[in-house]
């Protein structure tokens, strides 16, 4: 075995590709190479470290020093300063925002430090395409340990005490989904994988399959053995390239090493995974939905029951988990059920992983246990509000979820308490929104993409999310009349009671619980005619104050529609037939001398 | 049978386990409204419409897919069901085109007759309504998106009873419709015409393309003299239309309103129906004694021929050369009857009443024109009959019972029960028998080949010629299934009758519309009344034989000569084609060679 003084990872998740983590790595290994460090300085492909609009992200052991945004320019510095004279390159490290402070360790930066990291245990920290780095860090042992040690009923027992419950979005629990499917009467049975990841923003799933394939394959196999299936499926989007690539990889090696195929550990217990690429429909995250894509057929959800666990796939006995379930259950069964469920609250255990997005400092994908607050995530882990403006609202849930105020942020963020506040958990999007923020467009702008990826299949989707978008449209175009209010009630919840499965039955979710929270912005936009946040355009009209205004033609320079005249030294003023509202003269003027209403 | 427990609005019932409970709900005097569910056919809780609550399900459930448990507590009549059956409704109606009064199913929609039940009188969501073109590429079926409500039934109809698979859902959401694949219109696809989803359409999105118009031009100009013809299985079903009971025959008064109408001599299919016997008992003699291609497979159902082009050209061969008894009579109307009438063939416009959509396609085939003219001029379904007769205010219960004209109106109950599935083999095999073995049939009801079960076998002994197998399909599906059977040589028969419809000539295209919640409401299939109504009068025919036709019979002496001669050749028979599959395909993959 060779030895390194140094070990450099660096991302090669779909975040840090896209920003050309790949040529920072061949530009480092060829300057090691030049430098003759090539035998002293290990570099890694790794998965995702979470903090994508760093990216590139590099961290070097064994100081753990974390460099970001590193581009190719800068690697002639890093291997002449850091791995040549030992000096950590300043300018490369992280800035923590609301300080003048330089963290150096990846560990005391506080976007890491409040986190939790199960299911992302291994993102950024092992090559993802490389089994026996999975295998260094216990990869394979709970599978050995299951059918070694185990009987079927024993894992269905451990998952069930582990309080484990689907992070797709539903919530429930998987111990007793596989108690189902493990009683379901079947000469046939499967195991599928739900990577359809679909909700704007989430990216959760993608990174576990990209930094961590093997957690996902093992962790299947091991719902196989619990429920007597021999067949496993991943349903993963065709839109992420390096996770499939990566799956088919890991599928590969755990092969070639036994881990996957006949006989396993010579237990006598066959397990096969497959491949299946979804071509991009949001629908066909919904379990049943997925189930009729795999088997060739429209993506369109079915009726339950029957059950997936006892009608799933070709009508056989059938469990869909999640991505993050799956990479939770490997270490549950590592660790023992009292060591996953010491962690979170009382009916939501272990942690959750969210994609942090918005108007909020810190980006990224976070994991913490369950219980921690909104706050928490807000403002230790997010840095805060962009700009430092007002807190408005989260969204959580992606699409389907809902807004959740300033006076609940310090709510203990679980299943439970989401749905009662009238948002949920989904797979984990986490949308921060700042006081610019317009309720009305933003639930007009969550019910576009539901109502544009609805199915079709059933008139209260279809239909009745067109409807809800007309009226929202109509309202923030100024249009809106008071009877509007109410249909979109009526409306929401007959979606709600009424369409065939979750897309339709969640869609309503961001107007209902904007309208909990937020109606008076709706009632402005429809009596008023006014948006409080500034952003609707039709209600909007700028004007030049005549006391403020310099003269100085700076905005009549600027406005793209000719819309401003005047005279140099004189107030000018907006010609409101010609403007088109576009903010371009506010944000010019030196002297806040433009008003907007 | 297994029962469980379960209570319905407070009412405590044992029901078979496993039905829906929607079907439990009936059981219980309980009739919750439906859309999209259809006995039999679909299935799939898509609607929204048949909504309850179940005790600790979420949300509200589709009763049609929802199966009972012991101890399932159902709520079907709150207000907050009332409310959401309603919402949904109307979300349906708020993209529908409101022209119910001058649509082709006024008082005849199942969408209309649901709005009234559930008390819509006003539709508090409107928006945007969806827009396609309409389908009017071929001779038989309409296809008008717009008024389409997504309820797949005619895809259900299409993929699973059929196997034909050209009607699918396409595009997403709001945006989504039924149609053939990347919006290609029918005439582009392996549509066979059978008309089976303008059955099942609730609405009046699918519809038959109507020639009423073109029968009342050639009945008003005095220059035409206009003869008509009735198929088997219209009898059976007309009388639908003018509120007799399903199962009731109306062939007399049927006559009597077509005289009425104005034709110049009304005729019966039933009449070549005997002849097709005559013609294609004898193809089936002389390919057993000669060893010609077996099975001999029937060639009367126009949707069926069209599909074995489509998907089995391998059996074109096999497929009697018979014309079917619609093209035989209009072929036989410009020459045999144009000549003994004195009538000038080129001023005869040849109607026929069809129980069938496939029909229209089938007259305009140009392999069938022996006559010199086309066969046939024009086809009408039983519901445009039904439709001439209403326009023409006709008190259809009123009318007197009358006879068919001469020649051509003379038949035999062989001829008649063509209108069921099995009637073609059993009509044959009463001739075949008689003919082979010099004997006279004392029993002439074919059981065996009767009723709905999707494919029938039987085996008749024939001596001296031995025993001849024979099979029965009848609806595409079954059709495919005995063919691949045929194809892997899992079977063997003599004589295969395969008709197009589920039911036969009876459950056609063409028939008069039983709507879902009648089809809940009926005892028994629907088609299955209507045969019932066949055979009986069958039964009561004095002649119930084909060979036994006087009028075929002077036919032979007058004209034909005998059966397969010469006459017969160039009128009765023609050939069939291989059609490409997959059409719209096969001209992308040309295009972009």
């Amino acid at each position: 075995m060779e030895f390194y003084r140094s070990h450099v990872l660096v991302c090669t998740g779909t975040g840090c590709t896209s920003s050309n983590s790949r040529s920072v790595i061949s530009g480092l290994r060829k300057e090691l190479a030049d430098k003759g460090l090539e035998k002293e300085i290990q570099v890694i492909e790794t998965g995702c470290f979470g903090f994508c609009n760093l990216g590139p992200i590099m961290v070097v052991y064994p100081e753990g020093v974390f460099y970001c945004r590193v581009s190719q320019d800068d690697i002639q510095e890093i291997v002449e300063e850091h791995f040549t004279k030992g000096r950590v390159v300043q300018r490369l490290l992280y800035h923590e925002p609301n300080t003048t402070v330089k963290t150096q360790e990846f560990n005391d930066i506080e976007f890491f430090k409040h986190q939790k990291r199960i299911a992302l245990s291994n993102c950024g920290i092992i090559n993802p395409e490389k089994i026996e780095e999975y295998i260094a860090r216990d990869g394979y042992f709970a599978l050995a340990k299951v059918l070694h040690e185990m009987k079927p009923e024993d894992v269905i027992e451990e998952i069930k005490k582990s309080g484990l419950r689907g992070r797709g979005g539903g919530g429930f629990p998987t111990g007793m989904k596989w108690n189902f499917a493990h009683k379901a009467q079947g000469d046939q049975k499967y195991v599928v994988c739900n990577a359809d990841e679909g909700d704007p923003g989430a990216f959760m799933d993608r990174s576990v399959l990209e930094g961590d394939p093997h957690s996902v394959l093992e962790a299947m196999a091991i719902a196989g053995y619990a429920i007597g299936a021999n067949q496993g499926y991943i349903y993963v989007r065709a839109e992420y390239p390096i996770a499939v690539e990566r799956l088919r990889l890991a599928i590969e090696q755990a092969h070639k090493m036994g881990l996957l195929g006949k006989n396993i550990f010579g237990m006598g217990f066959d397990f096969d995974v497959d491949i299946r690429l979804g071509a991009g429909a949001f629908v066909c995250g919904e379990e049943t939905a997925l189930l009729t894509s795999i088997e060739g057929k429209r993506g369109e959800p079915r009726p339950r029951p029957p059950f997936p666990a006892n009608s799933g796939l070709w009508g056989k006995p059938t469990i869909i988990n999640n991505v993050e379930t799956y990479a939770n259950v490997t270490r549950i069964i590592r660790n023992g059920w009292e060591w996953f469920a010491s962690m979170g609250t009382e009916k939501s255990k272990g942690t959750k992983v969210f994609a942090l997005a918005g108007k909020i400092k810190n980006t990224g994908l976070i994991e913490v246990p369950m219980g921690t607050t909104l706050r928490t995530i807000v403002y230790d882990i997010g840095g805060g509000i962009l700009n430092d403006k007002k807190f408005k609202a989260a969204q959580t849930g992606g699409p389907s979820g809902g807004c959740i105020p300033a006076e609940l942020l310090d709510t203990p963020i679980d299943y439970d308490n989401l749905i009662a506040i009238g948002a949920m958990m989904g797979s984990g999007g986490l949308i921060v929104m700042d006081e610019d923020t317009c309720m009305v467009d933003i639930a007009r702008f969550f019910l576009e993409f539901t109502q544009d990826e609805s199915c079709g299949k059933c008139p209260p989707c279809r239909i009745g999310t067109k409807r809800m978008l007309e009226i929202l449209t109509r309202i923030c175009e100024g249009k809106g009349v008071p009877e509007d209010l109410e249909n979109l009630e009526t409306l929401a919840k007959t979606i709600k009671s009424a369409a065939l499965c979750g897309l339709g039955q969640t869609a309503p979710n961001p107007v209902l619980s904007t309208l909990r929270y937020f109606r008076h912005e709706y009632e402005a936009h429809i009596y008023d005619k006014k948006c409080p946040a500034g952003v609707c355009k039709s209600l909007l009209s700028y004007k030049i104050n005549e006391d403020k205004c310099r003269g100085c033609s700076l905005c009549a320079r600027n406005c793209p529609a000719k819309a401003i005249s005047g005279k140099v030294k004189e107030p000018f003023v907006i010609d409101p037939e010609k403007c088109i509202k576009c903010g371009a003269c506010m944000e010019k003027c030196k002297f806040g001398a433009i008003e907007r209403k | 049978m297994e029962m469980v427990n379960i209570t319905i609005d407070g009412q405590k019932v044992q029901v078979p386990a496993g039905i829906t409970v929607l079907e439990a709900a009936r059981m219980a005097g309980i009739k919750i409204p439906t859309l999209c569910y259809l006995k039999e056919i679909n299935k799939i809780g898509a609607c929204r419409v048949c909504l309850v609550e179940i005790e600790r399900a979420r949300g509200l459930q589709a009763s049609c897919v929802y199966p009972v448990m012991e101890g399932t507590v159902v709520r079907t009549n709150t207000p907050a069901i009332r409310e959401a059956r309603k919402a949904v409704v109307e979300l349906i109606l708020s993209n529908h085109p409101m022209e119910c009064l001058t649509c082709e199913r006024n008082t005849k929609c199942e969408l209309q007759a649901l709005a009234k039940q559930l008390g819509i009188t006003d539709i508090r969501f409107k928006g945007e309504n969806t827009e396609f073109p309409k389908d009017t590429s071929s001779p038989s079926i309409v296809r008008n998106p717009d008024k389409c409500i997504l309820c797949r039934r005619c895809v259900s109809v299409c993929n699973q009873i059929q196997g034909v698979g050209v009607l699918g859902t396409t595009d997403r959401g709001f945006e989504s419709i039924v149609a053939p694949a990347f919006h290609h219109q029918l005439s582009e696809v392996d549509c066979v015409y059978c008309g089976q989803c303008v059955n099942v359409c609730p609405v009046g999105a699918l519809t038959e393309k109507d020639d009423t118009q073109l029968v009342w031009d050639a009945i008003n100009d005095p220059e035409k003299h206009v003869v008509v013809q009735t198929a088997p299985a219209v009898r059976a079903a007309l009388g639908e239309e003018f509120g007799y009971q399903v199962g009731t025959s109306v062939t007399r008064q049927m006559v009597a309103a077509l005289r009425r109408l104005g034709f110049d001599k009304v005729f019966d299919t039933d009449f070549t129906a005997d002849l097709t016997i005559l013609e294609e008992g004898n193809e089936l003699l002389e390919r057993v004694k000669n060893g010609g291609k077996l099975p001999l497979i029937t060639s009367c159902s126009p949707g069926w021929v069209k599909f074995c082009e489509h998907n089995y050209p391998e059996f074109l061969d096999n497929l009697s050369t018979a014309k079917s008894p619609q093209q035989m009579f209009g072929a036989l109307a410009k020459t045999y009857y144009a000549k003994k009438c004195g009538v000038d063939p080129a001023k005869i416009f040849s109607v026929s009443i069809m129980p069938c959509t496939a029909k229209k396609f089938e007259r305009q085939r140009p392999e069938l024109r022996d006559s010199g003219f086309a066969d046939v001029d024009a086809v009408l379904t039983t519901r445009e009959l039904a439709k001439m007769i209403k326009v023409a205010g006709m008190d259809f219960a009123a009318l007197p019972e009358e006879q068919y004209d001469d020649p051509m109106g003379i038949s035999t109950g062989a001829g008649l029960i063509f209108g069921a599935t099995g009637g073609v083999m059993e009509a044959a095999l009463r001739t075949v028998y008689e003919v082979v073995t010099g004997k006279t049939l004392k029993d002439l009801d074919f059981v065996g080949v009767r009723g709905l079960e999707g494919v029938k076998e039987a085996s008749v002994d024939l001596p001296p010629l031995g025993t001849v197998k024979v099979a029965v399909a009848h609806g595409l599906g079954n059709a495919r299934k005995l063919l691949d059977k045929v194809k892997a040589g899992e079977a063997e028969y003599q004589f295969i009758e395969v008709m197009a419809c589920p039911g036969g000539c009876v459950g056609g295209g063409g028939q008069p519309l039983v709507g879902g919640p009648e089809r809940m409401e009926l005892e028994e299939d629907y088609r299955a009344l209507r045969a019932k109504a066949i055979y009986e009068e069958d039964k009561g025919m004095p002649l119930r034989k084909s060979h036994e036709n006087p009028a075929v019979q002077a036919l032979y002496e007058e004209f034909l000569v005998k059966p397969l001669g010469e006459k017969s050749h160039h009128l009765l028979h023609t050939h069939y084609t291989p059609r490409v599959k997959n059409q719209a395909l096969a001209a992308w993959r040309e295009k972009n060679k």
